[in-house]
């Protein structure tokens, strides 16, 4: 038997089944590797003892019915998972410990899964690089001192390294997709409403969605399945019929109508992604698809637009951390002192850098000119989407235009880093499902992904296409395990 | 439009976070390459578009008004920095 770590989240679940391995095996299997790989920095919590437990105990009374069957998941750390430290990544939430459990890990563990750990992230999801945390850079496992992509980047580099065989991130504009495309795997962000925010440490509430990371797009059907449903607990969450996304997977895309936004062909592209995109395209032709242009022309205001409207959000949401109910506090001289003191020493620069927009956006005398003006934006931006699926049903994008970048190497500048999302912003905006697939590599060895969008809740669609174009395109990464001595 | 230090100041206060004046400084620059990016918009004529609050344009649902959670005092109490087992407790606000 191959080992237990090389095989694919929906091998695992055969396996158990048929009882050709155990939960317990399978369990140590990840956890001696998340072991040996300290060095990637993918954990910000373990909960290696308990986890064995709970497969000891699966192993002792299983239930087959299940769909993930004693399956370890590490999460990310974003996600409040009761009795298990939750810190978003940040200081202020150091010693936090959720006496309550999120809906989507609620949802993993109704399934059988088990929690083997929190992966780390940019603090409150705030960042692409995952340099923001503050337990430190995390390194992506294709080469040393690469950024992981983020704000999932504790999820992106554990999935691949294979310290866990699936994961969950969240994903606020490309947190998910961005990650996945710089680390060679699958993620795909939910329509908004999908997946509940309950239990999520929140970030910019209109834009917020969880998601599955996975090695390939049948894991992750399987993984959307499980974390996607309807939630009273949430008055956001969309109360539609969800599809058996992994027994409807095919790779049959005849007569899709795919779209290609001329505006995402933006200056300064590499042309490895270009001849990405193209092949994408071929792919898609040949399987019986067919391409059209279309035309998103609002898209160079995405970014700006998620700059006033994602800012704003977490000024109002992360009001809450005082000192007072939960989490770190300094000392002060009076109550406002402490308030001072604590979000100052707690929050990390680029946390307080976005209060700081959001709350000067949402301030008296700029509320119109900056976040009513932004969501005027995003509606024009929701509706060139609407515009463009009245002629194809799902669009094809590069996910970011660049590879994975050195850790260091973009820190000092704010808006190059920004512009990493310039692909995977626009669908937050528009509360969309996108997919991004590994899908080639740059001159230097790193992974490239190509996205897919779809409709709203229509992830059966992008999942489906997602599948035809990695049938064909046979992507391998290639990763060595540097970081074990 | 430029962000100064007195305004860094200023949406520091509103912020309740506290800034050095090294900080301020860097953080101003920060601000304004951000908000020269963000001005982009002002190209745009929206006059006659509605804002879009958010992606769920639904009503929320209605539900009853009853208590699902009972007796978790101590679970709300139990993550805070300083309580005495009833309240939270907060430096003196009253003189």
């Amino acid at each position: 038997m191959s080992n237990i770590i090389d095989l694919k989240l929906f091998e695992l679940v055969e396996k158990i089944k048929k009882k050709e391995i155990s939960s317990t095996e399978v369990t140590k299997a990840f956890i001696d590797r998340s072991q040996k790989s300290k060095k990637l920095n993918s954990y910000i919590t373990e909960n290696f003892e308990n986890a064995l437990q709970k497969a000891k105990q699966f192993d002792e009374k299983p239930d087959f019915n299940k769909k993930l069957p004693g399956i370890p998941l590490a999460v990310k750390d974003l996600f409040c998972t009761k009795n298990i430290r939750t810190t978003a990544g940040s200081k202020i939430l150091e010693n936090f410990i959720p006496t309550y459990e999120s809906t989507v890990t609620q949802n993993i563990l109704n399934e059988g899964g088990i929690i083997i750990g929190k992966l780390n992230c940019d603090e409150f999801a705030m960042g692409s690089s995952n340099e923001t945390s503050f337990f430190g850079n995390v390194q992506n496992p294709i080469s040393e001192n690469l950024v992981p992509g983020g704000s999932s980047g504790g999820s992106s580099s554990a999935l691949a390294a294979k310290l866990t065989p699936a994961t969950i991130g969240t994903d606020t504009g490309g947190s998910i997709r961005q990650p996945a495309s710089f680390t060679g795997t699958v993620g795909l962000k939910p329509t908004y409403g999908s997946c509940s925010r309950y239990g999520i440490v929140a970030f910019a509430s209109s834009l917020d969605q969880a998601g599955p990371m996975t090695q390939n797009v049948k894991d992750c059907a399987l993984m959307l399945e499980v974390i996607s449903s309807y939630d009273n607990k949430d008055s956001t969450s969309v109360d539609f019929k969800r599809g058996q996304y992994l027994k409807d997977l095919n790779e049959n895309i005849k007569g899709k109508k795919i779209g290609i936004p001329k505006e995402y062909r933006v200056d300064g592209m590499p042309k490895e992604i270009e001849e990405l995109w193209k092949k994408g395209m071929k792919i898609i032709e040949d399987n019986g698809g067919e391409i059209i242009e279309i035309n998103l022309p609002n898209t160079n205001y995405a970014l700006p637009t998620y700059y006033i409207v994602a800012p704003a959000e977490a000024s109002s949401n992360l009001a809450r951390y005082d000192g007072v109910k939960y989490g770190f506090r300094s000392k002060g001289e009076n109550l406002i002192d402490m308030y001072e003191k604590t979000r100052s020493e707690g929050f990390g620069d680029e946390v307080k850098r976005r209060i700081m927009i959001g709350t000067y956006v949402l301030s008296s005398g700029y509320y119109d000119a900056y976040y009513l003006k932004a969501q005027k934006v995003r509606r024009l931006i929701k509706n060139d989407f609407d515009e463009a699926y009245k002629k194809v049903d799902a669009i094809l994008t590069p996910s970011t235009p660049s590879s994975a970048f050195k850790i260091g190497e973009k820190t000092n500048d704010p808006v190059s880093m920004y512009l990493n999302d310039i692909f995977t912003v626009p669908i937050n905006l528009a509360g969309l499902p996108a997919i991004s697939i590994p899908a080639g590599h740059d001159k230097s060895g790193y992974p490239l992904g190509l996205q897919v969008i779809g409709k709203a809740f229509d992830e059966q669609n992008i999942l489906n296409i997602a599948y035809s174009i990695e049938k064909n395109i046979n992507f391998k990464n290639n990763i060595n395990d540097w970081w074990i001595n | 439009m430029t962000i100064d230090l007195k305004t860094v100041k200023h949406i520091s206060k509103l912020s309740r976070i506290s800034i050095d004046d090294n900080k301020a400084k860097k953080l101003s620059d920060d601000l304004n390459s951000i908000f020269k990016f963000i001005e982009k918009l002002e190209e745009l004529n929206t006059e006659k578009i509605e804002p879009l609050t958010s992606i769920a344009e639904t009503n929320l649902k209605l539900r009853k008004d009853e208590i699902k959670s009972k007796n978790i005092r101590e679970d709300i109490l139990k993550n805070s920095p300083e309580d005495n087992k009833d309240f939270f407790v907060v430096p003196k606000v009253v003189e």
